[in-house]
């Protein structure tokens, strides 16, 4: 194992000493336990959006607080969900009067874990569970979909309703709009190396490639025979496209994902392709966002969202927001 | 003869030394069919409840049990955290503020830590998870009065046994569910745990 590291027990501490170092003027680091936390936390009379999850994703969760978007996050060690009284400690710091709401991705771990903060907490708290993820099964025997890239734009869309003045049944409607209106799914070309492991996650020959798969190096639906970048691109957007359904007609936000270690050059040229596919259907891309923004350590691979776009949801996606990981209008 | 809280304490002590030693164990078995992070969880876990039993000195099995729960709550994460959290969280309020515990009150505590589990984790028998291990344990807890040892016992006999089944069970809970039939064929992480920990209680308390 090659890493940047010091000590494969420490990288999580480690990494937010530095985010402090970096984002002095966004956030604040608190590391016991740990919480990253919007500077000027908590703002008076705003609900108070609250996420987080393992960690290995970055910048998803920390790097997408600020104003207009998350006031806390919660860093969980490697791959590993927060701990109850990291998330009840967030909500505590970010408690402006109006409540909170907690963003939970769709893994066991990270449900339970925000579900007990929600019934300790004393303030107001909703939770709201994300699960866009089309590669996993949905059924009464599966512990249901992961919640994956659409958690960004979630978070982003949610964030700027908050900052707008919503209050919290407000917020939380918006985000069960969102998370029924978004899709997404991913692909690796490479395994990867949780730290205190040392080993990669799985094995993947050099021709091959995993379709479906999760963020936590999980193994997806099928394995293939690595095909070119339309191949690649074709086998994530048909099942997205399928899954809701999209329709000729529809606008949409289409968010192209490295995993971590696939260089901005393919993740264009994939974009690309994307379009023209969703151009081809009919579909109209009104906003996209491409980048690593929701990742899975070093791996290679990609993955495709797509949000159906409302004009409430294009205006807030276009409001100010002033993060590590995403700004504009500022 | 009944579980003071120094025997609770004393078997703590040698669960986490258990969990230590079978930490890379669960690690792999964890990466077949999960994330990779059951054993690293649970040795973080278990190393944070001995510094807690070193600096402090619960009176009753009670709060002992109590001090565990809201130190794995906190320290593990993923589900085993909240999990194995409310088990001992539960057991602690079923023993109440007694001395000492007698084949009753163990078997009693076992039998909450279970409904803990399962009000928390909406698993059932088959599901491919811990419950497969703790429900045999809590039935086979149950049919042994003759001392605390013999109790736990019997419930780490039967826990090796339901962690086994769970081989070619195809998982229903958690990450592996996500595999669907590709999670066939290996032992559930959290199941193993569970055994490994009613067998580290078990034989501290035949050494008590």
């Amino acid at each position: 194992m090659k890493k940047i590291i010091n000590d494969p027990e420490t990288v999580v501490q480690d990494a937010l000493r530095g985010m402090q170092a970096a984002h002095p003027d966004l956030l604040t680091v608190h590391l016991d336990p740990a919480v990253v936390v919007r500077a000027d936390a908590p703002v008076r009379g705003k609900v108070a959006i609250i996420s987080g999850g393992g960690s290995g994703h970055e910048p998803l969760h920390g790097g997408f607080v600020g104003r207009g978007m998350l006031d806390a996050a919660c860093p969980g060690a490697v791959f590993t969900s927060p701990t109850s009284d990291q998330v009840l400690d967030a909500v505590v710091r970010t408690d402006g009067g109006a409540g909170a709401l907690l963003i939970v991705k769709n893994y066991t771990g990270d449900v339970l874990n925000f579900e007990m903060a929600g019934e300790l907490a004393e303030s107001e708290v909703r939770s709201v569970v994300i699960d866009d993820d089309v590669a996993v099964k949905d059924s009464l025997y599966t512990a249901g979909r992961r919640g994956v890239g659409g958690t960004v734009l979630l978070e982003k869309i949610v964030g700027a309703a908050a900052e707008r003045g919503d209050d919290l049944a407000a917020c939380e409607a918006l985000a069960q709009r969102v998370i029924g209106s978004v899709r997404s799914m991913g692909l690796a070309l490479t395994s990867c190396t949780v730290p205190h492991v040392g080993e990669p996650s799985f094995a993947l020959a050099d021709d091959e490639m995993e379709i479906g798969i999760g963020i936590h190096g999980e193994p997806g639906r099928q394995r293939v025979p690595v095909g070119s970048a339309s191949e690649m691109v074709s086998a994530l957007l048909e099942p997205v496209l399928e899954d809701l359904p999209f329709a000729s007609g529809d606008r949409v936000l289409l968010f192209t994902n490295s995993m971590g270690g696939t260089p901005l050059i393919e993740l264009y040229l994939a974009h690309g392709i994307a379009e023209q596919l969703l151009a081809d259907r009919g579909i109209t891309v009104e906003r996209r966002l491409v980048g690593p923004y929701i990742t899975s350590l070093e791996m290679q691979g990609m993955s495709l969202t797509l949000l159906r776009l409302d004009d409430e949801m294009i205006e807030l996606w276009d409001a100010p927001v002033h993060t590590a990981a995403l700004r504009w209008g500022v | 003869m009944g579980c003071t809280a120094a025997d609770v304490v004393a078997a703590l002590r040698v669960a986490a030394a258990v969990v230590q030693e079978h930490r890379d164990e669960l690690v792999r078995l964890d990466q077949a069919i999960g994330d990779a992070d059951h054993g690293e969880n649970m040795r973080r876990g278990f190393t944070a409840v001995l510094s807690r039993l070193d600096a402090e000195e619960p009176a009753t099995p009670g709060k002992v049990l109590k001090l565990v729960a809201t130190t794995l709550i906190s320290t593990v994460g993923g589900a085993a955290g909240p999990l194995y959290g409310t088990a001992f969280l539960r057991a602690a309020a079923a023993v109440g503020e007694a001395e000492e515990l007698d084949c009753e009150a163990v078997s009693k505590a076992l039998r909450a830590a279970l409904d803990g589990v399962v009000a928390r984790g909406k698993a059932v028998v088959g599901d491919k998870t811990m419950v497969d291990a703790l429900t045999p344990a809590v039935a086979a807890a149950a049919s042994v009065d003759s001392s605390v040892a013999a109790v736990l016992s019997a419930a780490a006999d039967a826990a090796f046994e339901g962690a086994e089944s769970t081989v070619p069970m195809v998982a229903r809970k958690g990450r592996a569910s996500y595999l669907g039939e590709r999670s066939a064929g290996h032992l559930d992480p959290g199941a193993r745990s569970t055994a490994l920990l009613l067998r580290a209680f078990a034989d501290a308390a035949a050494k008590a």
